[in-house]
């Protein structure tokens, strides 16, 4: 096949596709009414602060520090109907709480073990003659259970507790079949739990990201479909007209998620180095097309809620939500530049990683915008923090994704630490980051309680900060001058390994650190699970006191 | 947007665009790949040590496809020629590699032909390169105080060996070491790569 055509025509489909789309959906593309960015207010809410995550002190000063937009009174009849929407939220909370509870409880169970391993992992590295005795212990088996307790562990379990939370709010319905996604989540764990103890007995499938044996597997398929079905009944049941950005990011990732898992994992019918490009076909896109998307999601509900300003731009969204679509499936084949496959494939996935600067910016520049002037709201909402910073991490990584993806750039950096850390800025920096901020939004909403500590919350935002930051730049330097050292064959081999020691060193400290974080995190969890602290419920529970005062009412 | 059938329609167009180009199309070219004349199949033994190279990481740390000249200086490491998709005709999974904490090892069995170095060198990779960051593997071996018939001793480089006991290779060591030696892509890329574009 000709290497020119086919590069042209998937470029060219990939534009004509992205504008049919964006076309289709918008007509009126220059039109500034943006109701659907709207939907997630309810009447006379825009201009409403909701954190639930913050302290009455916080939630006054943030409310003052997001007053920035005049209002308007509310009449009798707006009043009204606020009060019904608000009561119908408090229901799709509550039918949502259970299931989103063991979610997270999940998610936080899985973000110790896999901060454990990696811990672990990270210190072998230096110290290469420490727990060798059991094999489960050894380095090639103690990363692959930190990555496969991430990926099938933490991630998806705070997504999905997230999205299942989300769901029924943005479609202004209840949950419907939460019994399904019970089954589901049980069916998954078990089904993790029998992997990661199959990757410790040193059987599995081989290739990075696809680890756990394909029987397995099956228990995760089975697991998946069911945690699937309550948020496609959900949607059919959905009584809004306008589907918001979360619901396109949410909705597509659900769906793409089980065809990446299902065609991955087919034994027996990859060859040779297609099976290589297949591996980072899925590799890439369960970023791309499952984790970016669900933290996104949660950015564009949890940002504008808690500032009480719609997203700036409905139009950059919907270019946002399609770029990504189209660019962000073609990118795996720059885990191969340099490697023994179809040069086309290679050439396409760079030029297709450099388009994704077009989503990232899309977003970038709205999330900038919709903040704008209200960055002092980041000083008193703990959720907040969080989400901006993953937003910005979001950027970073992507750009830095998208330079590492040209020649010259990859050349040094492929095979290198350098690579490790930019899988990190955007796994943790981006996703990590933004499910924290979403945890802590949603949980006092959840156990109608309030977190408990207020303080470790900032404990653990500022570990975590501190922590990353030192694993993040001292393993870029050490990637970097790894990869330099590594293509001048005058030095021997063995330079560019001892030049990375002290940096693999200062990643430890900042594993430990970020450890340290996700500790403090889990004993708030686990603290607010069995209601510890003063009871301050009602104040969780609602908005304020205002519309407390409309709820009692009602 | 309003509607959710467009919606996943969108996103499902997409995706097939991906498949296509990341895995169908690379499957047809592929599937037509024959092995080199100078490449053989692995032996029963060498896939069962190629089980442990997958078993015990060593994907994590090591690649196994070395660069063109062009881009980078693997060939100057004697790491071997740049590979091309009819190499691995015969490995499945493929281990390509996406680290290089340790070097190549694509054609490490022509680089170290010795098993008393590999297995040696998997016991404890320090006692042969000095601040190597490679994992000793004592799980591989065992500790005797005699040698049994049949007991493959390894030969330690001296201040290595245990106090007043041998080391005894376990059948995985000796199985992944036959898979190392085994790893020699070094005949004639052209004749590969004619056969690989064909």
């Amino acid at each position: 096949m000709d290497t020119v055509t086919i590069l042209l025509s998937s470029f060219v489909l990939s534009i004509t596709g992205l504008f049919v789309f964006i076309w289709s959906l918008r007509k009126r593309l220059f039109d500034s009414n943006a109701d659907a960015a709207k939907i997630i207010f309810s009447e006379g809410e825009i201009g409403q602060v909701e954190e639930p995550s913050a302290n009455p002190s916080q939630l006054k000063n943030l409310q003052k520090a997001a007053d920035t937009d005049p209002r308007l009174p509310l009449d009798d009849d707006q009043k009204l109907r606020l009060a019904k929407e608000l009561a119908e939220r408090i229901q799709a909370d509550k039918s949502t709480a259970f299931v989103t509870f063991v979610f997270l409880s999940c998610a936080v169970v899985w973000l110790v073990v896999a901060s454990l391993a990696g811990l672990t992992s990270s210190i072998k590295l230096h110290e290469p003659d420490w727990l060798t005795t059991q094999g489960w212990l050894t380095f090639g088996r103690l990363r692959t259970i930190h990555l496969n307790a991430v990926a099938y562990g933490w991630a998806p379990m705070a997504a999905l507790g997230t999205a299942i939370w989300m769901l029924p709010r943005l479609l202004k319905t209840e949950l419907m079949g939460s019994r399904f996604a019970m089954l589901g989540v049980m069916i998954w764990n078990a089904g993790l739990i029998a992997g990661l103890g199959c990757i410790a007995a040193g059987i599995n499938d081989g290739m990075e990201w696809l680890e756990i044996p394909w029987q397995v597997d099956i228990l995760l398929i089975i697991g998946g479909s069911l945690v699937a079905l309550p948020l496609v009944f959900t949607l059919q049941n959905r009584r809004v007209e306008h589907l918001y950005v979360s619901v396109w990011y949410m909705g597509a990732a659900l769906f793409w998620f089980p065809v990446l898992f299902l065609i991955g994992n087919l034994p027996g019918v990859h060859i040779g180095v297609e099976q290589a490009t297949m591996n980072w076909w899925f590799g890439h896109n369960v970023l791309g097309l499952f984790y970016t998307p669900m933290a996104l999601a949660s950015v564009y509900y949890f940002l504008p809620k808690i500032i009480g300003r719609p997203v700036q731009s409905y139009n950059l969204s919907l270019l946002g939500f399609w770029t990504l679509a189209f660019f962000y499936g073609q990118v795996g084949g720059h885990h191969l530049i340099g490697g023994p496959i179809p040069g086309w494939l290679v050439t396409l996935s760079i030029v297709q990683s450099v388009m994704m600067i077009v989503p990232v910016i899309s977003f970038s520049i709205n999330q900038h915008l919709t903040m704008r002037g209200k960055f002092s709201t980041l000083i008193y909402s703990p959720t907040l923090r969080f989400i901006v910073l993953g937003g910005m991490m979001y950027t970073l990584s992507s750009i830095q994704g998208s330079l590492e993806a040209l020649r010259t750039i990859n050349t040094i950096a492929h095979f290198t630490h350098f690579t490790v850390a930019h899988a990190h800025l955007g796994l943790y920096g981006f996703f990590t980051m933004v499910m924290f901020g979403a945890i802590y939004f949603v949980m006092p909403r959840v156990m109608a309680w309030e977190w408990p500590y207020p303080k470790l919350i900032a404990a653990h935002f500022w570990l975590v900060v501190l922590g990353f930051s030192i694993y993040f730049i001292g393993l870029t330097i050490g990637g970097w001058l790894q990869g330099i050292l590594m293509l001048d064959s005058s030095k021997p081999f063995m330079d560019s390994v001892l030049v990375t020691i002290p940096y693999l060193k200062s990643r430890s400290v900042g594993g430990a650190i970020m450890t340290i974080g996700h500790l403090v995190f889990a004993f708030h969890f686990i603290a607010m699970a069995l209601r510890f602290g003063p009871r301050r419920t009602g104040a969780a529970l609602l908005h304020n006191k205002r519309t407390s005062i409309l709820v009692g009412a009602q | 947007m309003e509607n959710e059938i467009k919606l996943l329609t969108g996103a499902m167009v997409a995706l097939s665009l991906a498949t296509s180009t990341l895995i169908i199309v690379p499957f047809l070219q592929i599937s037509k790949v024959k092995p080199p004349e100078g490449l053989k199949p692995y032996t029963s033994v060498q896939l069962r040590g190629r089980d442990q190279y997958i078993s015990n990481g060593c994907i994590y740390c090591h690649s196994q496809q070395p660069r063109d000249m062009a881009q980078a200086p693997d060939a100057k490491r004697g790491w071997g020629r740049a590979s091309v998709a009819g190499d691995y005709f015969y490995d499945t999974p493929h281990l390509l590699g996406t680290m290089r904490t340790g070097p190549d090892l694509f054609n490490i069995g022509v680089r170290q032909p010795s098993a008393d170095w590999h297995l040696g060198h998997l016991y404890q990779p320090r006692a042969y390169t000095r601040g190597s960051i490679m994992p000793s593997y004592p799980y591989l071996f065992e500790m005797k105080d005699a040698a049994e018939p049949g007991d493959r001793v390894i030969s330690l480089p001296s201040g290595y060996n245990p106090a007043g006991k041998i080391v005894v290779a376990k059948p995985e060591a000796l199985d992944l070491v036959q898979y190392l030696q085994a790893l020699d892509h070094t005949y004639p890329a052209i004749a590969a790569a004619k056969i690989s574009k064909k």
